[in-house]
C-alpha cells in the first residue's frame, strides 16, 4: 500500500485504473474534469493503452462506455451533473439493457452552482433508473468505491452511479491505493444476445425480469454495504442520517464521536432495515445530505404514518438551497460555532473575466458595435468563457441556457419575427450540441447569424483538446449551410473595421449565415509556447 | 498539532503552488492533510480561495469552520480581507500589500490596509517588490510563505526542504532562489511583528 494526496476526481481515476478498467469516456465539465485529466497523465494508463479521449458530448460518452461494456470490458463514464440530462436517454436505458463488463457512471453535482447553471441532484437520475448508487464521504471512499462499485455492477449486471459533489470531487486528501491493479476483463459477448436489443417485448422483459427483480436484493447489498453504517449514542433524542460529504461535517463537530446515534449513508437504495432501527430508538431524525432533501422525501415516505418530526432541508433546519458546511451543520446539531469576525463591506465582487488578450473580448466589442443600431435582446448565447459577456462592461448576451441552445434558440426567436436574431457559441460546445441545431436551421434557411467562436479549445474548464479543432468549417459546410455565407475573421484589435463590416453584411443577410472569429484560446497558446521552449531547451 | 489555512487571491495568481508547498511539507513529516480548491469558472481572473488543513490527527472535514481558521493568507489585500472573517479570535491575518486591479471599484488601496490593521494578528508585506528586488517578480508567494512560516506549526528547514521537492526538477537555480525569498520572507514577517 502507498498513500498519495489525491483529489476526489482523481481517486475515482486511480481507483479505476487499479481495479481493471479498460476504458473511461466523458466530456469535461467542472467539478469532473480532473478525473479524465488525471488518467489522460497516467503513466499506467499510457502502458496499458486505457482509453482516455474526450468525447464529444456526455451522451456520446454514455454509449461508448456502454459498448464497452457490451464487450464484456470495465468502463467508466464522467460528467457534471447537467450533462446527465444530455447523456440521460443513454442512461436510463443502460438500466433497462443491463450491462455485460462492469459499468460505472461518475457525476460530479455542483451545489451551490459554483460553475454551473443549476444543482440538480444526480441521486434523483439513480432512482429514476432504479440503478444502484454509492456517495463517498471522503477521497478513500472514493478510490474504494470503484473497484466496489465494478463488483456490483458485474454481479447484478446493471450500471452503477456513483455520485460526487464539488467539495469531494475538488478536495485533496490522503488516499492509500493498491500495489498491484486487478488485471482487466477480456473481450466477452453478453451470454444473451438480444439483452441490448430494447424491442419492446424484450425491454419488458428485462425491466421486469432483471431490472426491478433485483431490486430487494439491491436494497439487501445496502443493508450491509461497508458504506452503510448504524453508528449507536447514548442519547435517543435525535438521530442523524448523514450522506455523502455531510457525513465529514458531522464528524467535524464531534471529534470524540457523535451523542446521538447516526445512520451514515454512502450506498443506494436506502437501507430500509437500518433506518427503520433509527426511527423506532429516536424522538425526532435530523438528515444531513449535500444536495436536494432526496433521503429526506424518502424518509417521509417511509415512515409517514408517524408524528415524529423528520428535519432537514424541508422544515428549514438546514437552508432549502446551497451546499452545506462545517458551520451549518454544527447549528443543526446544536453546537453553533463562535464567529468573532464580520464579513467586510469595503470587499467589492471579483466576478471572473477574460484573459488578457483574449479573443472574445475583441468578438464582442464588434458585435456589440454591430448590434447597437438594432437594439437590446437579440443575442443567445452558449456555455462556456464566452458566456462572462453577460457581465459589465460588455454586457453583450442575453441567453444561456443548455449546451447548444444558443443555435436553436435563435432559430425560434426568428421564426417568431424576431429580427435580427444572433446566436453565439464556441467551437466545442458547437460540436457538443449545435450542429443538430444549425441542421434545423439549414433546413429551413432561417434568417439568423451563428457566430462560432472558434478559440480550438474547450477553454472554461482548462483547454482540453475540442473534437472541432480543423474541422469548423467542413462540419457547417457538409449541413449544407451556403459557402458564400460562412466568413472567417480573426478578432484582433486591427481588424475591428473588417469585423464591423461582415458581421453588418451577415446580419442583414435575410438567411442563414455562419462567421467563424478563429484565434487560439490565450491560456492554451501560452502552455504551448512554453512547451515548445522546453523542448527545444532539451535539445 | 492542527493548522487550519485560508489562502486567497485572484485567479491566476498561484494560490494552489503556496498549498503545494505547505501540503508537501507537512506529509513529509508524516502528517495529514486537507486541501479544498477552486477549480473552473473563477480561475479565470476571479476571487480564488483554498482550504489548507495539515494535522497531526485525521481531519474530518474538507472545509474550515467559519470562525476556525488559525491564519488567512491573502496573496491580494483584499481578497485577504474577503475571507478574514473566517478566523478565529487570535488567528492570523497576513497579506500581501500589492492590490490586483482588475475591478472597475477597487477601493483606495490605504482604505484596505487599514481595515487589516484591525486585526490583532496581522502581518502586511510588500511581496511583489521584495520579489522583483530578488530578481523575479515569480516568487512573491514563496516570500508570503516564509511570513507565514512561523505560523504554521511546521519547522523552517522543513519548509525549505519542501521547496527542494516542489522546485528541485525546475534546476538548483531555481531552488536556490526560492529558498533566499523564503528567507526574505520570514525576516519581513518577524520584523513586521517586532515593530508593530
Amino acid at each position: 500500500m502507498k498513500k498519495l494526496l489525491l483529489l476526489g476526481d482523481e481517486a475515482v481515476a486511480q481507483g479505476g485504473i487499479d481495479s481493471g478498467i479498460s476504458g473511461f469516456y466523458g466530456y469535461p465539465g467542472t467539478p469532473s474534469t480532473e478525473i479524465i485529466e488525471y488518467v489522460q497523465r497516467s503513466p499506467q494508463a499510457k502502458e496499458r493503452n486505457i482509453h482516455r479521449e474526450w468525447s464529444v458530448n456526455e451522451k456520446t460518452a454514455m454509449e461508448a462506455a456502454l459498448g464497452m461494456s457490451y464487450a464484456g470490458k470495465r468502463a467508466i463514464v464522467t460528467m457534471k451533473h447537467v450533462g446527465l440530462n444530455v447523456a440521460a436517454d443513454a442512461f436510463v436505458n443502460s438500466a433497462i439493457t443491463g450491462v455485460n463488463g462492469g459499468l460505472i457512471v461518475a457525476v460530479a453535482d455542483d451545489p451551490s452552482m459554483h460553475s454551473s447553471q443549476n444543482e440538480q441532484d444526480s441521486r434523483y437520475y439513480g432512482k429514476f433508473a432504479f440503478t444502484p448508487m454509492l456517495e463517498p464521504s471522503n477521497q478513500q471512499e472514493a478510490y474504494d468505491m470503484v473497484h466496489y462499485g465494478f463488483d456490483l455492477s458485474e454481479k447484478y449486471k446493471l450500471p452503477l452511479l456513483l455520485r460526487l459533489t464539488t467539495r469531494i470531487a475538488h478536495s485533496r486528501g490522503g488516499v492509500e491505493v493498491k500495489d498491484e491493479a486487478r488485471p482487466e476483463n477480456e473481450v466477452r459477448l453478453p451470454d444473451d444476445p438480444v439483452q441490448f436489443v430494447l424491442l419492446p417485448n424484450i425491454a419488458k422483459r428485462n425491466y421486469e425480469q432483471h431490472l426491478l427483480a433485483e431490486q430487494p436484493a439491491l436494497i439487501e447489498e445496502s443493508e450491509k454495504s461497508p458504506f452503510n453504517k448504524y453508528i449507536d449514542g447514548p442519547d435517543k433524542s435525535m438521530g442523524i442520517v448523514a450522506s455523502g460529504i455531510a457525513v465529514n461535517y458531522l464528524m467535524e463537530n464531534c471529534p470524540e464521536g457523535c451523542n446521538y446515534p447516526v445512520v451514515k449513508i454512502g450506498q443506494y437504495p436506502l437501507p430500509y432495515n437500518m433506518l427503520k432501527k433509527l426511527f423506532d430508538e429516536v424522538d425526532t431524525v435530523l438528515v444531513l445530505e449535500e444536495g436536494y432533501p432526496f433521503i429526506e422525501e424518502q424518509l417521509r415516505g417511509f415512515f409517514n404514518t408517524s408524528p415524529k418530526p423528520i428535519k432537514g432541508r424541508l422544515d428549514g433546519t438546514i437552508p432549502r438551497t446551497g451546499e452545506l458546511n462545517p458551520n451549518i451543520v454544527a447549528k443543526a446539531i446544536g453546537k453553533e460555532i463562535e464567529i468573532v469576525y464580520s464579513p467586510n463591506s469595503i470587499v467589492k465582487a471579483r466576478p471572473p473575466q477574460f484573459c488578457d488578450g483574449c479573443g472574445h473580448i475583441f468578438f464582442y466589442k464588434a458585435l456589440n458595435d454591430v448590434m447597437e443600431k438594432y437594439g437590446k435582446g437579440r443575442v443567445f448565447a452558449d456555455i462556456g468563457c464566452y458566456t462572462l459577456a453577460a457581465l459589465s462592461p460588455f454586457n453583450a448576451i442575453n441567453s444561456c441556457v443548455d449546451m447548444g441552445a444558443s443555435v436553436t434558440m435563435a432559430k425560434g426567436a426568428a421564426d417568431a419575427g424576431l429580427l435580427p436574431s444572433v446566436a453565439v457559441i464556441g467551437d466545442s460546445t458547437f460540436t457538443h450540441s449545435g450542429i443538430t441545431g444549425l441542421l434545423d436551421a439549414v433546413r429551413e434557411n432561417t434568417n439568423m447569424t451563428l457566430f462560432i467562436l472558434d478559440n480550438s479549445a474547450v477553454g472554461m474548464t482548462g483547454g482540453q483538446k475540442s473534437a472541432a479543432t480543423g474541422r469548423v468549417e467542413d462540419i457547417v459546410k457538409g449541413l449544407g449551410v451556403d459557402p458564400d455565407h460562412i466568413r472567417i475573421v480573426n478578432p484582433i484589435p486591427k481588424e475591428h473595421q473588417t469585423m464591423v463590416k461582415v458581421f453588418s453584411e451577415e446580419i442583414a443577410y435575410p438567411g442563414l449565415s455562419v462567421v467563424i472569429p478563429r484565434r487560439e484560446c490565450v491560456q492554451t497558446y501560452i502552455r504551448r509556447i512554453k512547451m515548445q521552449k522546453k523542448a527545444k531547451a532539451a535539445k | 498539532m492542527k493548522t487550519d489555512i485560508i489562502l486567497t487571491g485572484v485567479g491566476g495568481q498561484g494560490i494552489l503552488s503556496v498549498a503545494a508547498i505547505i501540503a508537501a511539507t507537512a506529509l513529509r513529516k508524516g502528517m495529514y492533510v486537507k486541501q479544498s480548491e477552486v477549480h473552473g469558472m473563477s480561475q479565470r481572473g476571479g476571487d480564488v480561495q483554498s482550504n489548507l488543513r495539515i494535522s497531526d490527527k485525521p481531519i474530518a472535514s474538507d472545509l474550515i469552520p467559519m470562525g476556525k481558521a488559525d491564519i488567512v493568507l491573502g496573496l491580494e489585500p483584499i481578497e485577504a480581507l474577503r475571507y478574514a472573517h473566517y478566523l478565529k479570535k487570535d488567528g492570523w491575518l497576513i497579506a500581501n500589500s500589492t492590490p490586483y486591479k482588475n475591478i472597475p471599484d477597487y477601493p483606495p488601496i490605504e482604505d484596505v490596509l487599514a481595515e487589516i490593521k484591525k486585526f490583532p494578528n496581522h502581518i502586511i508585506l510588500d511581496a511583489d517588490t521584495e520579489a522583483k528586488k530578488l530578481g523575479s517578480s515569480l516568487v512573491a508567494n514563496v516570500i508570503l510563505v516564509g511570513a507565514v512560516s512561523p505560523y504554521l506549526g511546521l519547522e523552517y528547514n522543513d519548509l525549505e526542504e519542501g521547496i527542494r521537492e516542489i522546485f528541485g526538477r525546475k534546476g538548483e537555480s531555481v531552488v536556490e532562489l526560492n529558498l533566499k525569498a523564503l528567507k526574505k520572507g520570514l525576516e519581513l514577517s518577524q520584523e513586521f511583528v517586532k515593530i508593530k
